[in-house]
């Protein structure tokens, strides 16, 4: 075991592709420099493992401003024998590219009959908490969960952000990383060696018999400090993260909810058909008799992120907002109030 | 340069199969027997096997919503084209693209789009594999006048730039975004836009002759193939049909006088005449290849026709690798 963060967890798994196999190449904005820290062992160009030095400047491509060309060449290369990955900087900069995302990322292999294949991966990060306002703060993966042809990865520790990383770098199909920035600094014990995390299994972060709580992205460390206050209250919260959301696991909700009788989900993206609607929606459909409270969903509302971090940070799913879920879907008023 | 004569004919079969494989799709649609929306090629077919012949077998292409030309030029089998445009199971993309997305991987080609534009970036995407595996292979991609005024063709063209990209952007300006005339909506001459880039630029004036095409292109794709990066070709051309097959418009946008002399510029009947005149091929041989190409599309329309309709489960198919979410 290593302890690694969030951002070199990512790095370890792309140098790992990088080395297995020379088809894997790397482009975006400030790749070159290791900007964000996922290209190499350090800031410092001297520093043992950048990617610049290790792969040379064929295969860590620093593109200009151009997303739209980034994204469209990218599923281009992966068509005709290249496996890229695209470092896209921040989430809301996918939209710079939502033709191609749309329709050519999503829908080539369907639309040609199965002729062609995408092993391409697109990371970005989502900037949200940070004082980055409305053009840096989207948490934007419901938007592209609403197309199929796309994959969605969403870790939310630095054990599956290699390992989900690596799955999507090995896989024939394109790929949407999106990675909270909130999480970067996260730190834990990851295992050595290659490995491979699937897709379309979910992570059962805690038992628990009272209330499936399902955490998205930076939710589940919120998720987690909600269940430890529900313990002492004497409410044992079950914690999923799907980790990938195309695929999703709707197995491992729907069995853990026939349990418990209860559902909460934690989701950072917009209220309205965010993932937590989907997942309200997979639950009221399937396990409909099972239920013996409404679903609830934790989510940040319908509004844009303002820059005044008195706003902001009132806005996303926390501990103490889903805590009072829970304590509603099993009727338990707060404690000390 | 010179060419051989077998290339010559091969050029002329090229065209003949896109104007007679375009024909018949016109009548089909007349008569409702292909569904959805055909833009043809016929009038432009010398701007397409210019630029398809100048490219080798292994090359890449891809293409837009007047679609039929370029797959044909590139050397696909009519047949799985027409079985396409029916949306029968045989179909090139197994009934899923229709006439507007046209593939065939076999012969290099990459697709064609449906949004003016956005296949300029996969063929740029292409010639980045090449580059970067070294394999050699050229990119093409085909765009119209409208597209040519799509940011992303500039972002492309930067990109291919900067990174030597061995690409050929082949703008077909056959003078009309659908109704609106290019010169109404475009500033300058397309070709100079080139120079921005750091990248030669040529305007081919007359585009109905497949050999002036052939040579500008040529010249494209040899510089490509030697490092030496990208090039822009704009070919000048007419669509002899309207848009699309079957629009009726109101208002005649297009001048009567220029209409009837880009009609008597036939590109076919140019290049036929230009054979005979230059002892390429007598009449007889030039009668028997038409009659050959003739014999050709009937039998592609025979075997759309002999083709089952897809089952259901195919629109299921080919989302991902794999089987996930969808028919639940």
């Amino acid at each position: 075991m290593t302890i690694m963060s969030y951002l070199g967890a990512i790095g370890a798994a792309q140098r790992e592709a990088m080395d297995a196999d020379s088809r894997v190449i790397i482009m975006g904005e400030d790749v070159e420099a290791n900007v964000y820290g996922t290209m190499g062992g350090g800031k410092s160009r001297a520093d043992k493992g950048d990617f610049l030095q290790m792969y040379g400047t064929n295969r860590i491509r620093n593109t200009p401003i151009s997303e739209e060309v980034m994204v469209g060449a990218a599923a281009g290369a992966a068509m005709t024998g290249l496996r890229p990955i695209v470092d896209l900087s921040y989430s809301t900069f996918l939209y710079m590219a939502m033709d191609q995302f749309i329709n050519q990322v999503a829908k080539s292999r369907y639309m040609f009959g199965g002729q062609a294949s995408l092993p391409v991966v697109f990371r970005s990060a989502m900037f949200y908490g940070l004082s980055t306002a409305a053009h840096h703060s989207d948490r934007p993966y419901p938007m592209f969960m609403n197309m199929p042809g796309l994959k969605i990865m969403v870790p939310a520790s630095p054990t599956d952000a290699k390992g989900l990383l690596r799955t999507a770098i090995d896989m024939d199909d394109p790929v949407m990383s999106f990675e909270a920035c909130l999480l970067w600094g996260m730190k834990e014990d990851v295992q050595d060696g290659e490995f491979r995390i699937p897709f379309g299994v979910a992570r059962i972060v805690r038992q628990g018999t009272d209330v499936t709580l399902v955490a998205i992205s930076s939710a589940v460390q919120q998720a987690i400090l909600a269940a430890q206050k529900l313990e002492a209250e004497g409410i044992s919260v079950e914690i999923i993260d799907p980790r990938t959301l195309v695929p999703f696991d709707s197995d491992a909700v729907l069995n853990s909810v026939a349990r418990t009788g209860r559902l909460v989900i934690a989701d950072p993206a917009n209220r309205t058909c965010g993932a937590a609607a989907e997942i309200s929606a997979i639950v009221a459909e399937q396990a409909f008799d099972c239920l013996k409270a409404p679903i609830m969903r934790v989510t940040t509302p319908d509004t844009h992120i303002p820059f005044s971090p008195a706003l902001e940070k009132q806005l996303y799913p926390n501990a103490e907002k889903i805590a009072d879920a829970v304590r509603k879907v099993t009727k338990t008023k707060p404690q000390g109030h | 340069m010179t060419i051989p004569n077998d290339l010559l004919l091969e050029m002329q079969r090229r065209m003949l199969r896109i104007r007679y494989f375009d024909e018949r799709a016109s009548k089909m649609v007349k008569r409702g027997e292909i569904p959805g929306t055909v833009h043809t090629s016929i009038g432009q077919e010398a701007q397409v096997v210019g630029a398809t012949m100048a490219l080798g077998d292994g090359d890449y292409m891809t293409g837009n919503h007047r679609s039929h030309g370029h797959p044909i030029g590139k050397g696909a089998a009519l047949g799985p084209l027409m079985a396409e445009l029916v949306g029968k199971a045989w179909g090139v993309c197994q009934g899923k693209g229709g006439s507007m997305h046209l593939a065939d991987f076999k012969v290099g080609s990459l697709g064609e789009s449906g949004i003016v534009g956005s296949s300029i970036p996969i063929a740029t995407g292409a010639a980045l594999s090449s580059k970067v595996l070294g394999n050699g292979k050229v990119s093409l991609a085909f765009f119209g006048d409208g597209a040519a005024n799509q940011g992303c063709l500039y972002e492309a063209m930067n990109l291919s730039s900067v990174w030597k990209l061995p690409i050929v952007f082949l703008c077909e300006n056959n003078q009309y975004a659908l109704s609106t005339p290019a010169h109404t909506v475009t500033a300058g001459v397309l070709a100079n836009r080139a120079a921005g880039f750091d990248m030669p630029g040529v305007r081919v004036e007359d585009g109905q002759s497949v050999l002036t095409v052939y040579d500008a292109v040529r010249t494209a794709v040899d510089r490509a193939r030697a490092g030496q990066g990208p090039s822009f070709v704009e070919v000048v051309t007419y669509r002899f049909n309207e848009h699309s097959e079957g629009l009726r418009l109101a208002v005649d946008y297009r001048d009567a006088d220029q209409k009837a002399a880009w009609l008597k510029r036939d590109p076919i009947k140019l290049f036929r005449a230009h054979m005979l005149e230059q002892g390429v091929a007598d009449e007889a041989t030039l009668a028997g290849l038409e009659a050959e190409v003739m014999a050709e599309v009937d039998a592609s329309v025979q075997f759309a026709n002999d083709s089952p309709y897809p089952e259901l489960s195919v629109a299921f198919k080919d989302i991902y690798t794999e089987a996930i979410g969808a028919a639940q």
